[in-house]
């Protein structure tokens, strides 16, 4: 739903702050060198050149180079590729599953449905969601793929519970019992009126959720249980450097920085976003 | 010198000004009625006194309490006169109390904040002060939370917390239009008692010109952020020299010209025996769910071309009954007939768009979201011959300019309107599929005067146009004497009282409808040669 289009002008400006910017521009940047890392990267970050091996930052790699003389600014962009990949569909796998869940106990609310979606929640909220990420890829073998379904499993009831927590409020609102008046099934309310009206909500969850995913794609890769060689990842290139990081810490600095950087972003885009979206700022002009 | 010198205060937030040279004054023991539609900056004048206002707000002017200038005192030294030297009552006492904290406990925070009175001292005097506002201890414990007492009783306890320091003015902003017509007289009743008694100041802000006539010495009267006449409310009442007052009193005893109602009638609406119970809390673990009768046995027949009035207290179960007949909650008794043809909660498209609604909140009934073509064309839902292309563009047209606004407006989305528009704008919608059964549900209380006096004659045109039938649901019994031929009285989820509207407020039968028109504030008749008559009561 295009939520730009009703809101006047003067809030459009206000609603750009300073943390909406530096959040955008930081995710901006890596997504673009994502993107740009399928048609160009500097070197090929699958080939080896020992005799270049363990270069510091310099006017050829400019980021240096790994252990096997693999230039490190390709690998940070194909593993932002990875990274952003997972926490991509990880999202998605929450979202498309977790909203529809969501809407649908707030529409049955207090029936058995309701029940049985926010203890299946409970239940789900109760596992440290890393630790049953790992056991996931540790039983059904370690691939990016296997992260991805991981990791979005543990993001289905956060958007369950911010979707069910929308709409609860505006299943009590006027134009909603208008709706039911006209004769409007509860599914049909449900996608109609009230997922536009929380779309702000899931936006901001969305940006928050995928922060943490990177941080879970990382940490899953730095302990082997991610994407596998070769392809690159941020958090394995953090393992690798491990050992090396008092002979070159360029090796560890770079993909740690690419971490952070993702995810301070990401997080500072959230907040922005919420800013903007402001539930007070909502009703104020709805 | 005045308690309160006010002096060309104004007031602006960004470039848009809200208050224009405002002055005012109030004497000890006087009551200040500052009254006004939505927008006028009566409110945001309250709150520049008590130094409450945004912090983006940017003033000039002057307000002196007795020789203090407030505007020039440091935030400490005007938390040390908030509550002590001006107290403040707000419109809606469930936000304006802690619901964590006990009535007691709410209390006594004002009296310690501002003396060094030891924590059994300031109880003692929190009793008494809840005793002096109605609430003796031994009926209301001060351990008692908000939520254990009905509306009035809470905004006792706010004014309790106003007054516990016997502040020298007292400022209530909007305090009874949150209350239901018996309790708003207690407590303008009380805070009429408090003045004589203390000699503060009160200064009353209201939109009701009823309860302004009944109470103040003086009122000012506000238009846009600017004082438009002011003077002792006699004099005003009676010579209203500013157009805009007398526009505000016009509308307030507003006439409709109701078009007579159709004569041959059959049944439209039948409701028999109905009755509606909710589950309450179960009262320890092991016990059966407690249940509340919303309505209790309601029966009573709507024939076609009537106009319907019910009207009763918060919580007497008049919206219960509303959603049961639109069919939004089933009922546990009884049975609703439309046309002689009994309704189930599972209606059919034919007897959806044969009953339509106007709901009260202007604001909360439209999706906002969507533009106004597609909120008004949402009756047509379920019907399988819904108007398309260029039928349906006509229809929306007319609706629209029956209901006074322009075709153009249906590309537009809500936030364009204001109120009394978006009010027209769900008239649209209920008018759309030519319902044989309309019902307002309190649709004109959250509208200023003069906008519910255009919204009232708007009723009254297309009741003219196509014979209306509506039930038209309100607290508020003046707009009910307009609008409706026949009246409901409901009490406790009982039909009191029915009977035309004249008969009825002429020589109501039953005690409750007795009380509830005693207690409704009246506007006196008074015209410029007439100065005998309605001394305020």
């Amino acid at each position: 739903m295009s939520s730009a289009t009703d809101i006047p002008p003067n809030q459009k400006a206000r609603a750009m702050s300073r943390s909406l910017i530096l959040g955008g521009m930081l995710a901006g940047i890596m997504l673009i060198l994502a993107l740009v890392s399928f048609v160009w990267t500097p070197f090929d970050h699958a080939v080896m050149n020992i005799p270049d091996k363990m270069q510091p930052p310099n006017a050829v790699h400019w980021l240096g180079t790994d252990h096997f003389g693999r230039d490190i600014l390709s690998m940070v962009m194909v593993g932002a590729r990875t990274s952003l990949a997972v926490a991509c569909l990880s999202v998605g796998i929450g979202m498309s599953l977790g909203v529809p869940l969501g809407l649908a106990a707030a529409a049955m609310r207090g029936s058995w449905l309701d029940e049985m979606i926010m203890r299946g929640n409970d239940l789900v909220f109760a596992f440290p969601s890393l630790v049953i990420a790992i056991l996931i890829t540790a039983v059904f073998g370690p691939s990016a793929a296997n992260a991805i379904i991981a990791i979005g499993i543990f993001n289905i009831p956060v958007f369950a519970r911010v979707a069910r927590g929308g709409s609860l409020s505006l299943w009590a609102r006027e134009f909603i019992l208008a709706a039911r008046v006209a004769g409007k099934s509860r599914a049909r309310i449900s996608v109609e009126h009230i997922l536009p009206n929380i779309s702000n909500l899931l936006i901001v969850q969305g940006t928050i959720q995928f922060s943490l995913g990177i941080l879970a794609e990382a940490s899953l890769s730095y302990i082997g249980l991610g994407a596998q060689p070769p392809t690159p990842s941020w958090g394995r290139m953090l393992a690798e450097a491990q050992t090396m990081v008092s002979l070159a810490p360029h090796l560890a600095i770079v993909p740690g920085l690419a971490i952070i950087l993702t995810v301070v972003g990401l997080n500072l885009l959230g907040d922005g976003l919420r800013d903007r979206f402001d539930p007070r700022l909502l009703e104020g002009r709805a | 010198m005045s308690l309160l010198d006010i002096s060309g205060l104004s007031l602006s937030i960004g470039a848009l000004p809200i208050l224009r040279d405002v002055t005012l004054s109030i004497a000890a023991g006087e009551i200040l009625a500052v009254t006004g539609e939505s927008g006028s900056g009566k409110s945001m004048t309250a709150l520049a006194v008590m130094r409450l206002l945004p912090q983006v707000a940017k003033t000039r002017g002057a307000i002196y309490l007795e020789e203090t200038e407030l505007c020039a005192l440091s935030e400490d030294d005007m938390c040390r006169r908030r509550g002590r030297d001006i107290g403040m009552v707000f419109q809606e006492p469930m936000t304006a109390l802690n619901p964590v904290m006990t009535i007691g406990a709410q209390v006594m925070e004002t009296i310690q904040i501002h003396t060094d009175m030891t924590r059994a001292e300031a109880e003692v005097e929190a009793a008494r002060v809840l005793t002096r506002v109605g609430l003796p201890p031994d009926r209301f414990a001060l351990d008692r939370y908000p939520h254990e007492l009905s509306g009035g009783q809470r905004q006792r306890v706010v004014i309790a917390m106003a007054i516990a320091l016997r502040p020298k003015l007292l400022i209530a902003d909007e305090p009874t239009t949150a209350l239901d017509v018996t309790t708003q007289a207690q407590i303008l009743d009380l805070l009429r008692d408090l003045v004589r008694e203390t000699g503060m100041g009160l200064m009353i802000i209201t939109h009701d010109l009823a309860v302004v006539a009944g109470l103040a010495d003086r009122i000012v009267v506000m238009r846009n952020g600017e004082v438009v006449e002011r003077g002792p409310t006699m004099s005003v009442l009676t010579h209203q020299r500013h157009p805009y007052t007398r526009m505000l009193f016009q509308a307030s005893r507003h006439r409709v010209t109701l078009p007579a109602a159709r004569q041959a009638r059959s049944p439209l609406l039948e409701v028999r025996h109905a009755v509606r119970d909710y589950p309450t809390a179960r009262p320890h673990l092991f016990a059966k769910h407690g249940r509340f009768r919303a309505v209790n046995d309601v029966s009573f027949t709507l024939h076609r071309g009537e106009r319907l009035g019910l009207v009763g207290e918060s919580g007497c179960g008049k919206s219960t009954l509303t959603r049961a007949i639109l069919g939004l909650e089933g009922l546990q008794g009884g049975e609703l007939l439309l046309n002689g043809q009994p309704l189930s909660q599972k209606r059919s498209p034919a007897e959806r768009q044969a009953m339509q609604v106007v709901f009260q909140d202007p604001f909360g009934s439209f999706n906002p979201r969507h533009r106004v073509e597609r909120l008004i064309t949402e009756p047509f839902h379920s019907a399988a011959d819904a108007p398309t292309g260029r039928n349906r563009e006509d229809m929306v047209a007319q609706v629209l300019s029956d209901v006074g606004l322009r075709p153009e407006d249906a590309q537009k989305y809500p936030h364009q309107f204001s109120g009394g528009q978006r009010q027209r704008i769900a008239i649209a919608r209920a008018l759309i599929t030519r319902p044989e059964l309309i019902l307002f549900d309190e649709a004109v209380s959250a509208l200023d005067v003069s906008v519910r006096a255009r919204i009232l004659d708007l009723i009254a045109d297309l009741c003219r146009a196509y014979g209306l039938t509506y039930l038209f649901i309100s607290h508020d019994l003046s707009v009910v004497r307009e609008i409706c031929d026949r009246v409901l009285v409901m009490q406790n989820g009982e039909i009191v009282e029915d009977g035309p509207v004249a008969q009825v407020f002429a020589a109501p039968q039953h005690s409750y409808t007795r009380r509830l028109l005693a207690a409704a504030p009246v506007l006196p008749d008074m015209t410029a040669e007439d100065d005998t008559a309605g001394a305020p009561a």
